[in-house]
């Protein structure tokens, strides 16, 4: 069963906290991970492994440039839980 | 161009003494021990289940999201350079072209190595934090200190096990004399107080095993000492260009003016018991002060309490400072702090400054019977005043691998 858009950005807001210490509050879904929220390219892969675990999906590394803006994250997340 | 001259203006700390300069020096002055039962569970599958853990951890000093991306050993390099920059003025105007870092570490980030192969092993290769590498890479204290305070001018990591620590700060200063910075920040650091390092040392017969009295284990100079404590934490020194450091206004606190280098070419781990090697780095470092043993009135010995060292080292001094030995006020602070390995020079260093402010030579604790063999006069169990007056002071390390360091500090 997909998950849920709304659940999927409350779970990423809380990693991305977790891993880079970006206040959950300034995490939106418009908001671009390097250049809003800094979010480098070692932290990234963090978040990713991070999202896998948690909503037990797979996140292909060729897919991980595509992954630019929050958005982007809880759309693949959404549709590969699908 | 004339001769550089290298002055200290800012110190930092984090020990098992104190989470800063002023703690610890209060506590290395009042004799008190840093070593302490380990409360890991694990201690139980090693012959000894003590240490000297830092005395404030790095979760009190520092942001959590930060600490998360670094090994211990760069946590404790980022505290106490921020305590030496702080105390140098916080200089952030200076050419960062003009800075340099070098800080030391004898093995590096062991505990994050051990971590992520556990995590390897019980979770695959994607769990594997992407930060391992610049978590245990040695040059990592460095790195990041470097990067900090935007140093362009170099940052070094010289490794020579527990000589790694002097080595650093020895590098820094003749980097400011050969003219390559005219300020850099120094020491060394170590975090390995884990089960791996601790049942390496221990399977080396190296580690004191006195479980029922931790705290009166390290024992250097002591006729019945049975070897090292383990100890982690860091010091930090900010070196500087005299003429600069004048210009600024900056608080100096004294010069450092020599050092000296030398190896055994003798064994992997024993010292030589001759102290050859030695000798000839205490020679050097007083040919390269300008100096003779006349000048000396102080030294923070290296002296960690094993049974063998210990003595070597004496006799060495001895045999390099003869007759004038005797108006030199030897201290083995390492019986209150344990030995803290790439991070020790640099600390003995900070403590070296520290006497030379204050005219205060540190006590030796634990000593109960003086070892007939130590030809050396040890300041114990409390601290002994220097003289009024010029006077200097050495520091010397040693590390596995035959490596000798001796630094010369002098007031100004």
């Amino acid at each position: 069963m997909a998950l849920a858009s709304a659940d999927v950005l409350a779970g990423l807001k809380e990693i991305v906290e977790e891993v880079a210490g970006v206040p959950a509050a300034s995490i939106e879904i418009d908001k671009n991970f390097t250049e809003d929220l800094e979010v480098d390219s070692l932290s990234m892969v963090e978040v990713v492994v991070a999202c896998e675990e948690r909503f037990g999906i797979k996140i292909p590394d060729e897919k991980v440039t595509d992954l630019v803006t929050v958005g982007d994250a809880v759309n693949f997340i959404v549709n590969a839980s699908n | 161009m004339s001769q550089r001259r290298v002055v200290v203006t800012g110190l930092g700390a984090t020990t098992p003494l104190g989470g800063d300069v002023d703690s610890t020096w209060k506590a290395i002055l009042a004799g008190q021990s840093g070593v302490r039962l380990l409360l890991d569970d694990w201690r139980e599958m090693l012959p000894v289940h003590f240490a000297a853990r830092v005395a404030t951890e790095p979760a009190d000093q520092m942001e959590r999201v930060e600490m998360r991306r670094l090994d211990r050993s760069e946590q404790f390099a980022l505290i106490a350079s921020r305590e030496a920059w702080k105390d140098a003025g916080s200089p952030d105007d200076l050419d960062k072209e003009r800075l340099g870092v070098v800080i030391a570490s004898g093995i590096g980030g062991v505990i994050t190595l051990m971590d992520q192969f556990n995590i390897l092993n019980e979770k695959g290769a994607r769990s594997v934090s992407p930060h391992t590498v610049p978590m245990l890479m040695p040059n990592g204290p460095a790195a990041n200190v470097g990067l900090e305070l935007q140093a362009k001018a170099g940052v070094h990591t010289p490794v020579s096990a527990c000589a790694s620590g002097a080595e650093a700060i020895g590098y820094a200063f003749e980097m400011i004399k050969n003219n390559r910075a005219d300020v850099v920040v120094s020491g060394g650091v170590e975090a390995a107080c884990h089960q791996l390092p601790m049942a390496a040392f221990a399977a080396m017969k190296a580690l004191s095993t006195r479980n029922d009295d931790p705290a009166r284990a390290s024992r250097p100079y002591d006729r019945d000492r049975d070897g090292f404590v383990l100890g982690e934490g860091g010091g930090i020194l900010v070196l500087e260009e005299y003429e600069h450091a004048k210009a600024r206004g900056a608080k100096i606190y004294c010069e450092i003016s020599g050092q000296g280098l030398t190896s055994d070419g003798y064994h992997i781990a024993a010292p030589d018991p001759e102290g050859s090697g030695v000798q000839r780095a205490i020679k050097f470092a007083l040919q390269n002060a300008g100096m003779t043993a006349k000048d000396i009135v102080h030294l923070n010995a290296h002296a960690t309490s094993t049974p063998a060292g210990d003595v070597a080292e004496a006799n060495a001094l001895r045999k390099a400072l003869g007759a004038d030995a005797d108006h030199v006020a030897v201290s083995a602070t390492k019986s209150m702090t344990g030995h803290l390995l790439g991070g020790a020079g640099a600390i003995e260093s900070v403590f070296l400054v520290k006497a030379l402010q204050d005219r205060l030579a540190p006590p030796t604790i634990n000593i109960e019977h003086l070892d007939p063999a130590v030809s050396v006069d040890v300041v114990r169990d409390t601290p002994r005043a220097l003289p009024a007056g010029d006077i200097a002071a050495l520091n010397d390390s040693f590390g596995f691998g035959g490596h000798n360091v001796v630094l010369v500090f002098n007031s100004i």
